[in-house]
């Protein structure tokens, strides 16, 4: 048996090998080819050194969810990635939270009698044992049922804006409580065993839902980056229940790299993650709303702004949601393949929480063929805007409302933006002149050098084209 | 038991270090590709499967099944993503 561990081990340097390449794109798809070698070895070892193990039922398991699984990841649209990641973090999560159960099943017996219990050849104490197995299962159920709300709010079956209902915050906290007593009669194998068990699933499945559900839009590349780290804190819990130190390191592995992004997207908007999560931003502002009545904004045809593009030297593209909304990444390349034809330089500003998880935007223009090194990050592009002739924005709001650098009443004060307002002229495109997902009107759409340009993405983007051609 | 704790801090501050260099470039192929290493879940799937214990082993399937998903439809997802990624 020990044997085994040692090709665990090697799996994880695979995978800590294979992110290591994803710091690169020119060496990433590599990266991910050794990742994928590290988990074939990683399975065919279990499958090998495993014994009384129900072959059958195994296989059937496994071509069941490479179907679905392979399915859905040749088919999904680049633009429905968010909602795809915050499934399969989903299945993970439940993944470990049934593994965890079904060990639970099997050692119930010497739980109740208070004996030790051997894992993998290896004798614990039944309050380690119960102690890891309820959290295990807590963390699981609640990363299960918490991305398929996000799964839900990111394909509209549920609105996308905050849920909320009175007494949730007492009521999550209730839960939570709920919860640790779970925990911790679970570890004292005190009371009824089979009772705290259906207890834990069901807390942490409703916890899943009443965490999830008051998160608005553009909060959501935090919750799918907390919830991906989630599910690696599932597996490194379930490898603590069957001692294995195959999930213990890929599960401390995803469990750091969710972190890390969930850090990102927080800072991206200048808020505590405790904020974001308990904050249900994303209702009425009224302060704001009133101000956007007064504001006088110009409205140009694409013909009008075709014009200004024909003089511009300088263009930076700011993508947004509404693009992905629009599918417009296509248009996007057309448009800037035609005025960089003309001798003019276009670059893409990409902000951190543009989209709906982190990188979203950089996969979108890169399947439109759009080279990588024409993507800038915040830093980088935000001195560019001094020179520039246009900034074109499509579908992106909040990523650009100077309001975040003045406004302390702002919900998103604070929040680093895209300093847009900088360029000779603004062209705003967007659908209609209702406020971005944060719910907050934006006070760039009635600045002197701004000017929008209604309708969708996709379709202004090719006209625009057109009208520039015909200069 | 000391050992796997070792193990798991240590794998923590190794995933820190190598994902703090990941450029936001990839952010979203690190998600779906660290997503399908936490399908790693499928190797404690396939030791809960033991022959017996009715319940225990149907668990255990569908967890197989879930696990799959996750490392099937990650790599896969992943790769179509990167393949997208080119230079000028």
């Amino acid at each position: 048996m020990e044997f085994v561990n040692l090709f665990y081990v090697l799996a994880g340097i695979l995978f800590i090998m294979g992110l290591k390449k994803l710091s690169h794109p020119k060496t990433a798809r590599t990266g991910n080819m050794i990742a994928s070698v590290g988990m074939l070895i990683a399975i065919v070892v279990t499958l090998l050194a495993a014994d009384a193990i129900d072959y059958t039922m195994i296989v059937a398991g496994m071509i069941l969810g490479g179907l679905i699984g392979g399915y859905f990841a040749v088919k999904v649209e680049m633009t429905a990635m968010p909602q795809m990641v915050a499934i399969f973090n989903g299945f993970g999560g439940g993944a470990s939270a049934l593994v965890a159960a079904a060990d639970f099943l099997k050692n119930y017996d010497q739980l109740i009698a208070g004996q030790n219990i051997m894992v993998s050849g290896f004798e614990i104490s039944p309050v380690f044992y119960g102690a890891v197995v309820a959290f295990s299962i807590f963390v699981g159920t609640l990363t299960f049922t918490g991305s398929f709300i996000a799964f839900g709010k990111l394909q509209g079956f549920i609105s996308g804006q905050p849920i909320v209902f009175p007494l949730q915050q007492a009521i999550n906290a209730i839960l939570a409580l709920a919860m640790l007593g779970c925990i911790i009669l679970m570890a004292m194998s005190a009371g009824n065993l089979q009772l705290i068990f259906l207890g834990i699933i069901i807390i942490s499945a409703v916890l899943g839902i009443t965490l999830t559900i008051p998160i608005g839009g553009a909060d959501m590349p935090v919750v799918i980056s907390l919830l991906n780290s989630y599910s690696g804190i599932a597996a490194a819990a379930t490898g603590f229940v069957l001692l294995n130190q195959g999930l213990i390191i890929s599960g401390a592995l995803v469990g750091a790299s969710g972190l890390i992004l969930t850090n990102i997207m927080c800072k991206g908007m200048n808020r505590s993650l405790a904020n974001v999560i308990f904050g249900a931003v994303g209702g009425e502002v009224e302060g704001a709303a009133a101000a956007a009545q007064q504001m006088t904004i110009k409205s140009y045809s694409t013909e009008e702004a075709a014009m200004i593009f024909d003089a511009a030297d300088k263009i930076i593209i700011v993508p947004g949601y509404g693009l992905a909304v629009a599918q417009a990444q296509h248009a996007v390349r057309e448009l800037a393949e035609y005025l960089e034809g003309k001798n003019k330089t276009v670059l893409y500003a990409i902000h951190p929480v543009a989209g709906r998880m982190p990188g979203h935007m950089n996969v979108l223009l890169a399947e439109a063929n759009i080279p990588y090194e024409l993507l800038k990050d915040l830093d980088e592009i935000n001195p560019e805007f001094e020179d520039c002739d246009v900034a074109l924005i499509l579908g992106a709001n909040d990523v650009v409302n100077p309001a975040a650098r003045h406004d302390k009443s702002s919900p998103i004060y604070g929040m680093p933006i895209l300093d847009v307002d900088k360029s000779r002229t603004v062209i705003v495109n967007k659908r209609t002149m209702n406020p971005g997902f944060a719910g907050i009107q934006n006070e760039l759409f009635g600045f002197d050098n701004t000017i929008m340009v209604f309708g969708d993405a996709k379709d202004m983007l090719n006209q625009l084209l057109k009208d520039v051609k015909e200069l | 038991m000391i050992d796997v704790i070792t193990i798991f801090i240590l794998a923590i501050f190794i995933g820190f270090e190598v994902i703090t260099k990941v450029p936001p470039t990839l952010h979203t192929p690190l998600m779906s590709g660290s997503n399908a290493i936490s399908g790693i879940a499928i190797v404690g799937a396939i030791i809960s499967t033991r022959v017996g214990g009715e319940l225990g082993t149907w668990l255990g399937v569908a967890a197989v099944a879930f696990a799959t998903i996750n490392v099937v439809g990650g790599f896969m997802v992943t790769d179509r993503m990167l393949k997208m990624f080119k230079r000028k």
